[in-house]
């Protein structure tokens, strides 16, 4: 069928303008160049551990496994890491590499405004210009990382196009790149678009299922009996699932964001309610219509308020092997409490969805299983979200 | 003979993009006679898409309003169909990928060959992917037009090789939309396309004046104009066919 590299399964390829092709192939051979390179590694790691704080903690909580009844529940907790959340080892990796590559600027999408900041932070550090693309519908979700992302450095453009929200970021990105492309890397926050990307953002993810299987190794002696994570685009849980793969006794559970629920049209679920499409530089799932016009999607969450899913997820749905279930805007909410007043962990709301599916799982699965759910950010950024939506006029 | 061919042979040819549906089907349908009547030598007629990518907010614009008009893919078809009952000019498609594919491609295409589409032009599908609708169209006898842009380093005579219908050369970096200026090297890139094939190409983003059709005339086989178009469109709303006419009159005034 097609000759195109970077697929899984049918999924992925790259789906882009003409004017981007020799980006990505440079990219590709710059990233396979530098991802066996000592130098390049050795430096990575530093940063990771020095400056990002890594190896982010495996934490069992115990209070919620007593309070379930259930498999013990471990935290892996990326909201621990600097800005908050997974988006940071990513950013360090390709801000790294576009360094390497000569770049001096760094483009980026953001939803909830978490990989802006991560991407802004790595380019404060690393002397590099950064402008971040966020939906303007989003900017006033998230008017807290908008400052942040400014106060780095950054520039912050308002996308006011179609839904503006994630979607159009990463359009209105795609359309900067090819307009500036010399100096200009596009520092991708997911596991989607075109290739090489999905692959490059799972490599540098996938630090967190090398992390958890050490870590319960040590602490537990064994693999966990289930993988917990939140998809959106879904790098926390590519990242999180990719060490797992191979080991079939590892349950993977994507959590997409339900919304409103599967059957209002208010949602972002893509494996429960899209079809097969090209979209994003990607062949993949995607919310859209009997036209193939791409949906407008609804989350409470910023972070995963997108039509589409990255092409390896979509591959894991295929075969099996991992397993997507859509949580709703009330259960992410109900979870989004019940952490922080049991566990003393205010979790992400993009987070909430994997605890509010793991406090279904746990009571379900014997007491010596174990249930590893990735904390993929800190959800103080949702505060003032969560109180308006439980009808609590506060403001930032 | 494919009509694409006829296109390129009243000298230097002229390519007019218009979004279907924008305002309205009936307006899309003048406007495309309009600029039939006043020298246009091929048609892209644009289904409109949700996301765009590959557009500057001028065709952005247009791809909203006519799908909040409520146009589909099966309604452009139903233009075609009238527009072969009153034009022999070559058409072609300008959409994206999803579009095709949603459709199901098989029948996209053969039904692009049942109404009198001649070619595709899908900006998101490069060199790498055509496979995904190259066979097909081929079956179908639809040329699906290959682009090469002014990044397209090495990799122009490969592109060029297998292009089918017309080269769309793109002009500069970017998206669509009009430019004052156009600063990139085309003249050495049509001659890395004329070593490769003799398919003619035709020069499109940022074009908007006859001075500047004329001068990529000089460079290569015709010209391609859209959001100039689309504009005159956005400003008239359903009197446009008229201005579009005068419009197009001008542009090919400009390239005799």
């Amino acid at each position: 069928m097609s000759n195109a590299k970077g697929r899984f399964g049918i999924h992925g390829g790259q789906y882009i303008p003409e004017t981007l092709m020799n980006a990505v192939i440079e990219l590709e051979e710059a990233y396979n160049k530098y991802k066996v390179d000592k130098g390049f590694t050795a430096e990575l790691d530093r940063l990771l551990c020095d400056y990002a704080g890594r190896p982010s903690r495996l934490y069992f909580a115990e209070k919620m496994t007593k309070d379930l009844g259930g498999a013990k529940i471990y935290l892996k907790r990326e909201d621990l890491n600097h800005t908050g959340s997974h988006k940071i080892n990513n950013v360090l990796g390709q801000a790294l590499l576009a360094k390497k590559m000569g770049k001096t600027r760094l483009i980026a999408e953001t939803g909830a405004g978490q990989h802006g900041v991560a991407t802004a932070t790595a380019a404060a550090l690393m002397d590099m210009e950064c402008v971040v693309f966020m939906g303007e519908e989003d900017t006033k979700r998230q008017a807290l990382n908008v400052y942040r992302m400014r106060l780095l450095g950054a520039e912050v453009r308002a996308v006011k196009s179609g839904t503006a929200t994630l979607k159009d970021a990463v359009s209105e990105a795609l359309r900067e790149w090819t307009s500036r492309i010399a100096d200009t890397h596009y520092c991708l926050g997911s596991v989607m678009g075109p290739h090489p990307f999905p692959t490059i953002v799972r490599d540098f993810q996938s630090v967190i299922s090398r992390e958890i299987r050490a870590q319960l190794s040590e602490k537990e002696g064994r693999l966990p009996s289930a993988v917990v994570a939140c998809v959106g685009g879904g790098s926390n849980a590519m990242g999180s699932f990719y060490g797992f793969i191979d080991d079939p006794g590892v349950r993977l559970i994507g959590c997409e964001a339900a919304g409103r629920g599967i059957d209002t049209g208010d949602t972002a679920a893509t494996i429960a309610v899209g079809r097969l499409g090209i979209f994003h530089g990607m062949k993949s799932y995607f919310c859209q219509d009997g036209y193939g016009q791409i949906a407008p999607v609804y989350s409470i969450s910023a972070g995963l308020d997108y039509p589409g899913i990255g092409p390896e997820h979509a591959f894991l749905n295929d075969t099996g092997r991992a397993e997507y279930v859509p949580i709703t805007d009330e259960e992410a909410v109900r979870a989004f409490e019940y952490l922080s007043v049991t566990e003393g962990i205010i979790p992400a709301i993009e987070s909430a969805h994997a605890v509010a599916y793991s406090m279904r799982l746990a009571p379900q699965m014997a007491k010596d299983d174990i249930i590893v759910v990735t904390l993929s950010g800190r959800g103080d950024k949702d505060c003032a979200a969560i109180a308006r939506y439980r009808g609590e006029d506060i403001s930032e | 003979m494919n009509r694409i061919k006829k296109a390129f042979q009243n000298g230097k040819a002229f390519i007019a993009f218009i979004t279907c549906g924008d305002p309205d089907l009936q307006t899309t349908e003048a406007s495309v006679l309009a600029a039939v009547q006043n020298g246009a030598d091929l048609i892209e007629l644009g289904i409109p898409f949700s996301d765009p990518t590959a557009e500057g907010p001028v065709i952005q614009a247009a791809n909203l309003r006519a799908l909040t008009g409520g146009v589909t893919t099966d309604r452009v078809f139903d233009l075609v169909r009238r527009l072969r009952t009153q034009t022999d000019t070559p058409m072609v498609f300008m959409t994206y990928a999803n579009v095709v594919f949603s459709y199901g491609a098989e029948r996209f295409i053969s039904t692009c060959a049942e109404i009198g589409i001649d070619g595709l032009i899908l900006p998101d599908l490069p060199f790498e992917e055509k496979g995904e609708f190259g066979p097909i169209c081929r079956k179908y006898g639809i040329a699906l037009v290959s682009l090469v842009a002014p990044t397209s380093e090495g990799r122009i005579s490969r592109i060029a090789a297998e292009a089918e219908g017309f080269l769309y050369i793109v002009s500069s970096l970017g998206v669509t939309g009009t430019r004052s200026e156009i600063k990139t090297d085309l003249a050495s890139i049509v001659a890395a396309v004329r070593k490769a094939t003799d398919i003619p190409c035709a020069i499109g983003f940022g074009i908007s004046t006859p001075e500047q059709a004329r001068k990529m005339a000089d460079i290569a086989d015709g010209t391609i104009v859209g959001s100039a178009i689309v504009k005159i469109i956005e400003k008239y709303g359903k009197d446009a066919p008229t201005h579009v006419g005068e419009y197009v009159k001008s542009m090919k005034d400009a390239l005799r």
